[in-house]
Parts: C-alpha cells; structure tokens; sequence
C-alpha cells in the first residue's frame, strides 16, 4: 500500500539552533531540513537566524548568507539566481518554489525550507533528479524527423510557433512532478507533469514528424493515465504553466486517434 | 543490487498500447449516468412506499426494466472502472494490486449482473 508514514530512519528530528548573530537589528527564523547520508544520524530541522539588512529579499540570498556567515556545510543547488536554470527548486512554507524568485517576504512567519517532496535526498536540500531526468530524455525531447532535412531550415508559421508558447519556458525544475501525488505513490512508472509538458510540447510542435510515434510510446495506464487533474502541478509551478492542460491535451489526441 | 541504468527503468517493458479505451469509457459512462440517474430514480422513488407489489407492476413496465437495466449496467461499469484507477493508485504491491483488481473485476460484474438478472426476472414473470 501507499507509506503514509516515514521509516524509521527517515523520521525528522529537532536539529541544532543555531546563534544569532552579533549586532543584527532586524532578524528573521529560518527553519531548514539537514541530513548527511555520511553521519548515519536521521535527518534534523536546524534554526538559523539572518540578519536581514545584510541579505538580499529573496530566500536563495538568505540561505547563501547563512552558508556564507553561519554554516558552510549548509548544501544546497543554485546557479542562475533569476529563474532561469531551475537548479534551486525546493519546498519552501510548504509550496514547491525556486529559492531564487521566491521572497522571504511572501512568507508569513518562520521560513521552513525542505528538499522537494518525495524524492530520494542527496544531501540537506539536494534531492536526486536522476529518475526525473530519465524521465525526460524516454520522451525524446528533440526534433524528429523523417523528410530530407531543408537546406536552410525546418520552417514554422508564425500561428504553429505561438502554440509552443507555455510549454517551451519549462526549466525543469522538478517543481510540478514533486508536487504530484500521482507521481508521489506511482513516480517510478508514471512519466508526471513536467516529462509529459515536455512531450506535448514536441507533439504539437508542427516541424515534428513523429506524433504518431510519441503518442504511442504514451499510450500506457501509468506513464499518462496516472494524472487525475489534480492541478497542483499548475498551482505550483514558478513559471506560471500549466502542465495538466498540456496532459489534457495529449489525452484529447489519444482519443482523437479512436473516436 | 541492481545496475540498471534509470533509463531503462524508465522505459520498462515499454508503452502497454492501452488505456484510452479505460479513459474514454469512464467519460462515457459518467455521462450517461446523468438521465439514466434521473430516469431510474423517479420510477424508483414511486415505487418505494409500495411494497413489492409495486416494484413488480413498476418493472413489469419495459421502459422502466431497460432504464433499470442501462443505469445497472453502467454504474457497475463505472465503478469498476474507477475503483481499478483507485487501485492501480494506491495498492503498490503486485500481489496485492493484483488480486484487489481481479476481487474488484469479479465484485462488479457479479453485483451488477444480478440486478440486471433481477430486473429481467420481474420484467418476464410478470
């Protein structure tokens, strides 16, 4: 059946709180899961304090501030810093969010910060992608084609290029999957929002020459028919797309290929 | 301990080649469950305060014994359709999501076929 509790060894436990730091006049609670798979200990939620006139606004610069003046075995992923790479997705006051474009002050209260939901953690805010990213690559998110390439290039009105618009922004954050419950209980067989965006997104795309081809490899109870519109995919993702519309969408040409 | 690579997790045993047929059905029946619902309960409803006499003289009636048979047909295709998607949800064991499939197939279709039964048995006695 579906584990509604935590094993043992995964069951969190009151961490360390950490100092507040010397002469900060305006302060504010971060409360930040911590496991390291080389103690052996069970994951902790440690307190950290940052001084918020010393920080930029949005929670990627409060946990790079507290890597950099409190605990530098603080771990986590970030590169772009404006929400373009996706790197810095996480749970944060209980949404799927990139820490990056995320403020502090859209929080109400302590910050709570978790790895995102329901994926094995690499360690403290890094969860392993590696299943997600397979997931992405088995729907061949390429162009393919089968005519005489042009000598130039594979030409696209203006009217078929508007209909990838809301679909090729995806940065594959991982926001949207992890927020699935469908692909929390059954993620290692159903594909889950953000792989079958992707795929729609070259179903559509009126270059492509495989629909026929990618609709079938689709064509499954779990790899498609596990999303039930629950919609937290869209609620949640920070690009503001919509992931279901797009599985919506695929399930539209499946039954247009038998009615 | 297992090296297979997470692609080839990922693609398995491949796309099953189904399950538009499932998605499609559940819309379908769904939809006609609307009149049917309104058509079977109003007969229904009459009947109740009746007794048994007026059950046999409501579905003695071949409209009202085909209402009563479509809307038990499709309600336990309904239910048996949804409650195989509840399942294959939240039953992760293969054993046991097996064998709650099969006792779900089973169920519906024996429920389903004695109302029918039932209804047909009313409808040529009478």
């Amino acid at each position: 059946m579906v584990q509604l509790t935590l094993p043992k060894n995964s069951q969190m436990r009151t961490g360390k709180t950490w100092p507040k730091p010397e002469g900060a006049r305006t302060l504010r609670k971060f409360r930040i899961y911590r496991w390291n798979p080389d103690d052996g200990q069970n994951p902790r939620v440690d307190t950290y304090f940052v001084d918020l006139d010393d920080c930029g606004p949005m929670v990627l610069d409060a946990l790079i501030w507290i890597k950099s003046n409190i605990d530098p075995t603080l771990t986590f992923r970030r590169s772009c810093r404006e929400g373009i790479c996706g790197s810095c997705a996480m749970n944060i006051d209980g949404g799927n969010e990139l820490a990056c474009i995320f403020g502090m002050d859209e929080v109400k209260g302590d910050v709570a910060i978790y790895p995102l939901p329901h994926m094995p953690v690499v360690k403290d805010l890094v969860p392993d992608l590696t299943h997600f990213y397979a997931q992405h690559a088995s729907i061949k998110p390429w162009l393919e084609t089968k005519s005489n390439t042009p000598a130039k290039e594979w030409r696209q009105s203006i009217e078929d290029r508007e209909k990838l618009d809301g679909l090729y922004e995806c940065v594959m954050c991982a926001c949207c999957s992890t927020a699935c419950p469908s692909y929390w209980w059954n993620g290692d067989r159903y594909l889950g929002p953000a792989a079958l965006l992707h795929a729609y997104r070259w179903i559509i795309d009126s270059r492509d020459e495989a629909t026929g081809e990618r609709l079938d490899d689709l064509h499954d109870p779990f790899k498609l028919y596990r999303c039930h519109t629950i919609m937290n995919c869209a609620k949640t993702c920070p690009k503001g797309l919509n992931p279901a519309k797009a599985i919506a969408e695929i399930k539209k040409q499946m039954v247009e290929r038998v009615v | 301990m297992s090296y297979k690579t997470d692609y080839a997790r990922v693609h398995g045993h491949g796309a099953a080649g189904e399950g538009v047929g499932h998605w499609w059905a559940q819309r379908v029946t769904s939809i006609a469950l609307i009149p049917l619902m309104l058509l079977f309960i109003i007969p229904f409803g009459r009947a109740l305060g009746g007794g048994y006499d007026a059950f046999v003289a409501t579905y003695s009636n071949l409209w009202h014994a085909l209402v009563a048979v479509l809307f038990i047909a499709a309600t336990f295709a309904h239910l048996q359709q949804g409650l195989q998607v509840v399942i294959e949800d939240y039953v992760s064991g293969k054993a046991a999501r097996t064998a709650a499939l099969l006792v779900n197939t089973l169920l519906c279709w024996a429920i389903g076929a004695a109302g029918v039964l039932s209804v047909a048995t009313i409808l040529f006695s009478a």
